[in-house]
């Protein structure tokens, strides 16, 4: 395998080999090399620079598994002008990729712990490499545990995963909606509400944690309170990323620069910054 | 088959109660059932009872006029339906309805307030209880508000 680009800030074209609507307002590009025959070195949580050409670059978590097992997947939000650009593509047609970029989930770090996941919204996509990651190697872990949760019903993604995760790798799944009509089945209220409901050992569970940082800060708090420790926690940061190489300085956080330290760092990394809102 | 203080003492809320206490709660409570669809009461009804949800799913659900009903909250195993019986007026701001099959030990909320006016300790027991479980309620209304997930416009 090999580095898809010598230059990190030259994008390299990818054929779109098949888009994917995943909701209403999100999809998945599964994405091929033009000019590159091997298949792309990535690592579970780094993003990809996707540029739609001649309206913009916007920073893009890896969804798909690692390594690739077909094409590079990448699940986008429609949010703005760029990733609207995105949600027009059709299949054979040519965006630009550079990357990938940043660090990685440390599943490696993880082996005989339980794992906790909990995931907000979209932010399922860059945890979905990591629990493929976990399920390679199921033996080497404890108990597995995903919460994950969604604005309504209608915003979940991956959900016809779920039950193969649940059979096949024996995970605990527990989904919940902040808000949802009384069709609704299933769970409803904010994610760190699913925490008492899954079985793990709180002295032995590492936490990997991504989705609004407001989210993110309620979850820690709670893993906090019930004994995991901060250095076993992680969680994935977002800043407006520019040149995802640590140059240009948009995603500066304190004395770290998102993009190139990040996006994944250990909570007790950043601690100190989190929730400052001059930062 | 269990008794139902061992059942009470089983549950997360009444864990590590003092037993005279335990045995005075049970002397408020009883075992119910309630079937998928099935309301356990509605907004503005008279709040007399506190469930202790053993096994099955309630939501909590309120009814904007002329459209459907909007869930706010699920209850599950282990956790706890309604405070208002503690809390003048003592009316149940939602609809509570079984989603699926919900076992539950319910306590006559009367009962309790009797107890817990005749015994401070045992109001204060039941009060540290049930405070933590106001609180997160509250956290998680807030976030709930804050549309966390929507988007940033």
């Amino acid at each position: 395998m090999k580095l898809p680009i010598s230059d990190p800030m030259t994008p390299e074209p990818y054929i779109v080999k098949q888009f994917i609507r995943e909701t209403h307002d999100t999809f998945s590009l599964d994405l091929f090399p033009k000019n590159i025959s091997d298949s792309i070195a990535f690592q579970p949580g780094q993003f990809t620079m996707l540029y739609a050409f001649g309206v913009g670059e916007v920073p893009i978590s890896i969804s798909g598994p690692a390594p690739m097992q077909s094409g590079l997947i990448q699940t986008i939000r429609k949010v703005g002008k760029v990733t609207e650009a995105l949600d027009q593509l059709k299949n054979g047609d040519t965006v630009g990729l550079r990357g990938p970029f940043g660090s990685a989930w440390p599943i490696s770090a993880m082996k005989k712990r339980d794992i906790v996941v909990m995931a907000g919204g979209i932010g399922l996509a860059p945890l979905r490499p990591a629990l493929y990651a976990l399920f390679d190697q199921r033996d080497n872990f404890g108990e597995i545990a995903l919460l994950y949760g969604a604005r309504s019903p209608k915003d979940l993604i991956f959900t016809n995963e779920f039950k193969t995760w649940q059979e096949k790798f024996g995970i605990q799944v527990k989904v919940t909606v902040d808000t949802a009509d009384s069709d609704w089945r299933g769970n409803v209220g904010v994610v760190t509400t699913s925490i008492p409901r899954v079985d793990f050992d709180p002295k032995n569970t590492v936490a990997m944690i991504c989705g609004p940082e407001i989210m993110m800060k309620y979850s820690v708090a709670e893993l906090k309170q019930l004994g995991v420790k901060e250095d076993r926690i992680h969680i994935t940061m977002e800043r407006n990323m520019k040149c995802a190489i640590g140059f240009c300085g948009h995603c500066q956080f304190g004395p770290a620069f998102i993009c190139k330290d990040g996006p994944i760092f250990q909570y007790n990394q950043v601690k100190h910054f989190f929730g400052i809102r001059e930062i | 088959m269990k008794s139902l203080e061992s059942i009470l003492a089983n549950h997360p809320f009444f864990e590590n109660l003092e037993s005279k206490y335990m045995a005075l709660v049970t002397g408020c409570a009883s075992n119910v059932r309630f079937e998928a669809g099935q309301f356990i009461h509605r907004q503005n009804d008279e709040a007399n009872s506190f469930y202790l949800i053993r096994q099955g799913k309630v939501a909590l659900e309120v009814c904007p006029p002329g459209k459907k009903p909007v869930t706010v909250q699920t209850v599950t195993d282990g956790e706890i339906l309604g405070w208002a019986w503690l809390v003048p007026p003592y009316l149940c701001q939602f609809d509570a309805q079984a989603v699926e099959l919900t076992r539950a030990i319910v306590l006559d909320g009367k009962c309790l307030r009797t107890k817990c006016g005749e015994d401070h300790t045992l109001g204060y027991e039941l009060l540290s209880r049930l405070l933590p479980i106001i609180g997160k309620s509250m956290e998680a209304t807030r976030m709930q508000l804050l549309d966390v997930y929507g988007n940033n416009d």
